[in-house]
Formats: structure tokens, sequence, C-alpha cells
């Protein structure tokens, strides 16, 4: 194995990743908090963190990228298709289903970016969608699956609005709606947000996702299940961006 | 009555030397004064003063037209040579409201027609002309009250609703020219049907005016209509040089006289200046900005809120807007006009507009206008207030990119109200949009 070659940031709205990867993009450090608004110092935090060379450059991406002090900057977009497609050596369609945003990304032969698309303007269809859904039912992040997976009911949750999603939600739990059942429907509300973004997914085309809302097994269950194709989740998911953004500076 | 008619013909003559000194005296920095190291434009259009003047002068002489000659309030798609014809002072509502857009006034201007009740959904630009209208705000001094209000539906049906309660506000008549949708080509009925009404318009306005139409004067201002959409066309066929002498963006605000002045020597002048002045760039090399490297097409309104950032960010990474069906609209309808039968060839020119036409037609109007300019790529603007012209933006954004191989980009946005603009997602989406070209 070579030694350390240059490091990825992912300043996202949610949290903050970053790698430290060899010449050959394998990735030998990295660090992953939540986002803090203090970025210059979060970032110094994962330099140390990473233990990475004086002088190894640095390629950064997320929202907060433009505050990182990197020798080259791009969009998540790029980064992503970067990134997967190093992990996985396939061209496809990735989908990020990250905090403020969702994207779709068609990905071609060596992780270039052949086309886009992303949410609009609301936060239907991301991450926070069942984060704060999810707070609102005093469910934690890492039971989240088990509880979609004792669901025997699946209840439609029509809204995909955040602020209207929440307010059915109450609506729900009040009429007696078992909380298992509440959030496996709000996973098809969010996979079928999703997959309407993705539209339709060509004959023999790979779907991979990547972003931390890929931990999520149910999520991935339910995506697939709308798109009736299965979907591969990219390994470590949430390093792929920052991973992307590493390659980018080694270039 | 005779005083105001001496002032708004002083105006008219003198109006352009004044003019031209107060431009000298009083020049606002712009692109060239602003001009560094990293400066990412080429060298400003010299025309671009001589458009504030005939822009200016304009605005000025409406402030006296009102009292001194007949007024009509027409929108931008309106046959308006009959009116001209007539001796009346044509003011545009649509470029009014792309002024007072420049100058940021329309949140303020909407917000007082919202709380009457009109909703933040209608045109950015019916926001912001009725809101001038109940406010009494606009940046040009003041606009003539109208004698006449003219609607044509070829750009929207908007227009309808909004130059009625124009109507019902200043107690004027209303002339509405009814334009039937085009589907693949105008159809014979369609054509005599929108010349009829060209006939019972020259009456109605004739009688506003108190004269009836002299058919030679009719006949000049078609012609000069015709020579200054071909001219205008001449313009933006220079756009095509590589480098492209100058931006889209610098289009959006020279088309100005094409809308607003169109069928009167003064418009068709300053193109003829234009023109000479972008095949003298294209001679010597000069680009519209510093270093070319992709070529985009613009689809709809340009988003005038936003035009100087928007343009800064696309030169600064070699990107240049070279065409856009919104400035090409402009040219292609009206080389139709036809001195030899003005009412017939009027009925075709105005009923084949861009938003009265047909998405097969939009879609291989923007595959011609990149393939002849050279564009590998589309800014699809996406405009929250105009339904018409965004309206199968996706399906003509994924045809140009599968049969085109154009890369396209959908841009959210408002074509007047900032508040529909969101800058941090807008500037990601553009700039993943960049990347991809790398």
């Amino acid at each position: 194995m070579s030694g350390p070659a240059s490091i990825g940031v992912d300043a996202g709205s949610t949290t903050f990743k970053a790698v430290l990867v060899d010449r050959e993009g394998r990735i030998l450090a990295s660090f992953l908090e939540p986002a803090d608004p203090r970025l210059e110092e979060q970032a110094a935090r994962a330099l140390d963190a990473l233990q990475a060379p004086p002088g190894t450059p640095v390629g950064a991406t997320g929202y907060g990228r433009r505050r990182i002090h990197a020798a080259r900057t791009l969009t998540e977009i790029t980064c992503h298709a970067r990134g997967a497609f190093s992990r996985t050596g396939e061209p496809g369609i990735l989908v990020d289903v990250g905090g403020q945003d969702t994207k779709v990304v068609r990905v071609g032969p060596g992780g270039a970016v052949l086309d886009f698309s992303m949410n609009d303007k609301c936060a239907a269809g991301t991450g926070r969608f069942l984060e704060v859904i999810l707070a609102r039912l005093r469910i934690p992040k890492e039971e989240i699956a088990r509880y979609a997976a004792r669901s025997t009911r699946p209840v439609p949750v029509t809204s995909t609005c955040t602020v209207f999603a929440e307010s059915e939600v109450v609506s729900l739990v009040a009429r007696g709606e078992a909380v298992e059942d509440i959030v496996k429907g709000l996973h098809a509300a969010l996979a079928s947000r999703v997959a309407s973004l993705v539209g339709q997914v060509p004959p023999g085309s790979r779907v991979f996702m990547s972003g931390g809302v890929a931990l999520n097994p149910a999520m991935v269950e339910a995506l697939s299940k709308e798109l009736s194709v299965p979907v591969s989740v990219v390994p470590d998911p949430q390093l792929v961006g920052a991973l992307g953004a590493a390659l980018s500076a080694l270039s | 009555m005779i005083l105001r008619k001496l002032q708004y013909k002083a105006i008219s003559c003198l109006g352009p030397g004044l003019l031209s000194v107060a431009s000298r005296i009083g020049k606002r920095p712009g692109r060239g004064s602003a001009q560094g190291a990293a400066h990412p434009f080429g060298p400003p259009l010299e025309s671009g003063r001589k458009l504030r003047e005939i822009m200016s002068l304009h605005y000025l002489s409406g402030r006296y037209a009102d009292g001194a000659v007949p007024v009509a309030w027409v929108t931008s798609g309106f046959p308006v040579e009959p009116l001209r014809a007539l001796g009346f002072h044509a003011v545009y509502p649509e470029n009014h409201a792309a002024v007072c857009s420049v100058k940021r006034l329309v949140p303020e201007l909407s917000a007082a027609v919202e709380r009457l009740g009109y909703s933040r959904e209608l045109c950015g630009y019916a926001r912001a002309d009725l809101g001038c209208a109940v406010t009494g705000t606009t940046p040009v001094g003041r606009l003539p009250r109208p004698d006449l209000l003219c609607c044509c539906t070829n750009i929207c049906q908007t227009v309808l609703y909004w130059f009625r309660a124009l109507a019902d506000r200043f107690r004027v008549p209303l002339a509405v020219v009814d334009a039937p949708f085009v589907y693949g080509e105008a159809k014979a009925g369609h054509l005599e049907y929108f010349a009829d009404q060209l006939r019972g318009l020259a009456e109605t306005a004739g009688g506003i005016a108190g004269r009836a139409t002299d058919r030679g004067a009719l006949l000049e201002t078609v012609r000069l209509s015709r020579e200054g959409s071909l001219l205008w066309a001449e313009c933006l066929a220079a756009g095509r040089a590589v480098p492209s002498p100058w931006t889209g963006f610098d289009a959006f605000f020279h088309m100005a006289p094409i809308v607003a002045l169109r069928g009167t020597k003064e418009c068709n002048g300053y193109y003829r200046m234009l023109r000479d002045e972008l095949n003298d760039r294209i001679s010597r090399g000069v680009g519209g900005i510093g270093n070319e490297r992709f070529r985009l097409l613009w689809d709809n309104l340009p988003v005038w809120h936003r035009l100087r950032p928007l343009s800064a960010v696309l030169a600064e990474n070699g990107f240049n807007i070279v065409c856009s069906t919104y400035a090409a609209a402009w040219a292609e309808a009206g080389a139709a006009i036809d001195p030899a039968d003005p009412e017939g060839s009027m009925a075709r020119a105005y009923l084949n507009v861009l938003l009265n036409r047909d998405l097969p037609y939009r879609l291989s109007f923007m595959k011609r206008l990149c393939a002849e300019s050279g564009s590998t790529g589309a800014i699809l603007h996406s405009d929250r207030s105009c339904k018409p012209y965004s309206i199968g933006q996706v399906d003509l954004q994924r045809r140009l990119v599968s049969e085109a191989g154009v890369r396209t980009l959908l841009l959210e946005a408002d074509h007047a109200d900032p508040r529909s603009w969101s800058e941090e997602q807008a500037g990601h989406r553009l700039a993943a949009f960049m990347e991809s070209f790398e």
C-alpha cells in the first residue's frame, strides 16, 4: 500500500466527512462528525485526526466547500459520481439522499457525470424528512430499520412535504396506528419521492445509493421496491463524497 | 393640448442630443470601467450607450405623451404597426416591468397587489405592472395614462386578465386580438380570423386617435417592422462567430428596441449600429467573454434580477450563452411581415410567435439554435411565474439530451421576482452543470 496522497473533505449540511487516501484512492483514514457551524475549527480537527503529512493536497465538496482551504473544490454531484465509481467500478444511476437535498446522477464510464437531477427547493424527499419525523416519534436513528422490519401493515403517508407529513404522522399516532407501521409508511413515501426523481431506469442499468440515508436498510429496501430494481449500497456510503473530493485533488 | 404637443415633440427631437451629453457626464460605472485583471468579460459594447439613450428617450417622451398624442399600452407580442401608423405612443408594460425587475422593485410592487388579493403565482410582470398602477411607483419617472389598452393572446392568456384589470382601473377601452394556438402550421381560417381582427383594431384605434389609417403610413411602419426584425436577426447571427462577439445576456438588454420600438426608424438605426459593431468585433476576434470555452443556449425569459451575477459566474468558468429562444423569438416571426400584404402577413407573423406554437416546433427551434451556434449545452430557465414558457420544458430537456446530445440544466427561478430565487441551490446546480463539461 502506498502512502497518503490526498485528503477529501465533504462539508455537508448535516454531517462533516473527511478521508485520507493513497494514490490508488484507497481510504487510509476517515473522520465523521455532525456538521459544526464553526467549520474552520472542524476542518482543523479533521486534519489532525487524519494525521496527514503536511502539504497533502485537499479537495473539498459539500455546502461548506468554499470555506475549506482546498486546492480543488467541486460540487457533491461530481464528487459522489467519482467516489462511487471508484468503489463500484461500474456506470449506473447513483442516488444520494443527503440531509438537505437528494441527487440522482447518471454516472458514465470513468465516473463522468452524464446528467443529474435534484429535488426542488424543499426538504421533501431528503434525509431531513425522515430525521424530522422520526425525531417526532422519538425513534433513534439506529432503531429505524428495526421498527420498519416489525411492520405488518404499513400505513400510507400521503404528504411528502416534511411539515405536512409531520402533522399527518401526529394524527396517525392519535388514531392509534402502530408506530412501526407509520415508520414503514414513511419510508415508502420517501422512496416514492426519490423514485420520481430517478424516473425510468433503463433495462440493465445498475442503481447505487450513497449518502447517510443509504445506511438505513429499510430505505434501501423501500427504494428497491419502488423502482422494481435492486439497489446496491456503495461501500462506506457516507464517505463517498469525501472520497470523490480526494480523488479530484489527486488529479 | 398644444403645449403638451410641443413638449412631446421637443423631447422626441431634442432628446437624443441632450441624453447623449447627459450619458457622457453621468456615466455610471459599468462593465467597462469595472474591468480588472480577473474580469471575465470582453470589452463592453460601445452601442450600449446608444441603447441607454434611445430607451431613456422612449420613457422620457412618454412622460409628455398623454394629452399630446394618443397613448396605447400594449403587450409585447401585439401587432403594434396599425397603432404606430395612427400616431400612437406605445407603452410596453412588460418592458417597463423588466426595468422594475432589474432595479429590484418587484417585491415591493408585488406586495402592494398581493395585499389586494392577487396571487404570487401570477406573472411577475403583471404583478409589477399592476403594482406600479396601484402605488404610482416607477423607475422611469412617469408612465403616460393610456387612451387604449391593447393585448394579444399570442404570448399567454394572462395578458387578457391583466389588461382587463388595467382597463378597469383606467376606465379606457381594451382592444383584444385573439390568437388561436398554432399546432403544426397556422391554418388558413386562423390567419383570416387574425387579419380580420387587425382591420377591426384599425377602426377602434382610429376612433380614439380621431383619424383614419393612412395606408402609406401603415405600409411604411410594416416595412420598418420587417426591416427591424431582420436587422435584429443579423445581430443575433453575429453571435454564432467563435468567439461570440457578445453574450446572450447582452442580447437580453439589447432586445429592448425590437420589443418596445418595433416599427420605428430609431429601432432600425440602432440595430444597424449594433450589427456593425458586432461584425467589427468578429473581424478583430473580440469576444463577449474573455475566455470562451463552452457555448450554451438559454431558454425562457432571463432572470432579470440576477443577470449580472449569473453572467459573471458563467463567464468566469469560460461559458458563454451565445443564443436564446427568447431573443431569437423577436427575429423569427417579424421577418414574415410583408408590406405587399400588411394584414395577412402580420397575421402570419404574430400567430407564429414562439409562445403561440407547439412543443415540437419549440424543440426543433432549440435544436436549430444549438446547431447554428455550436452550443453543446442548454440552460432551461424554469420560470415560476411564466407558465406558458415553462410548461413542457422537462420533455424538451429530455429530448434535447437524447436527440441532439446537448447537456441541459433546468434552473428554477422567476423572471421578475427575486423571492423565488434560492441562491445556494441554484448556484449549486449551475456549478455541477459546469463541472460536467470538464
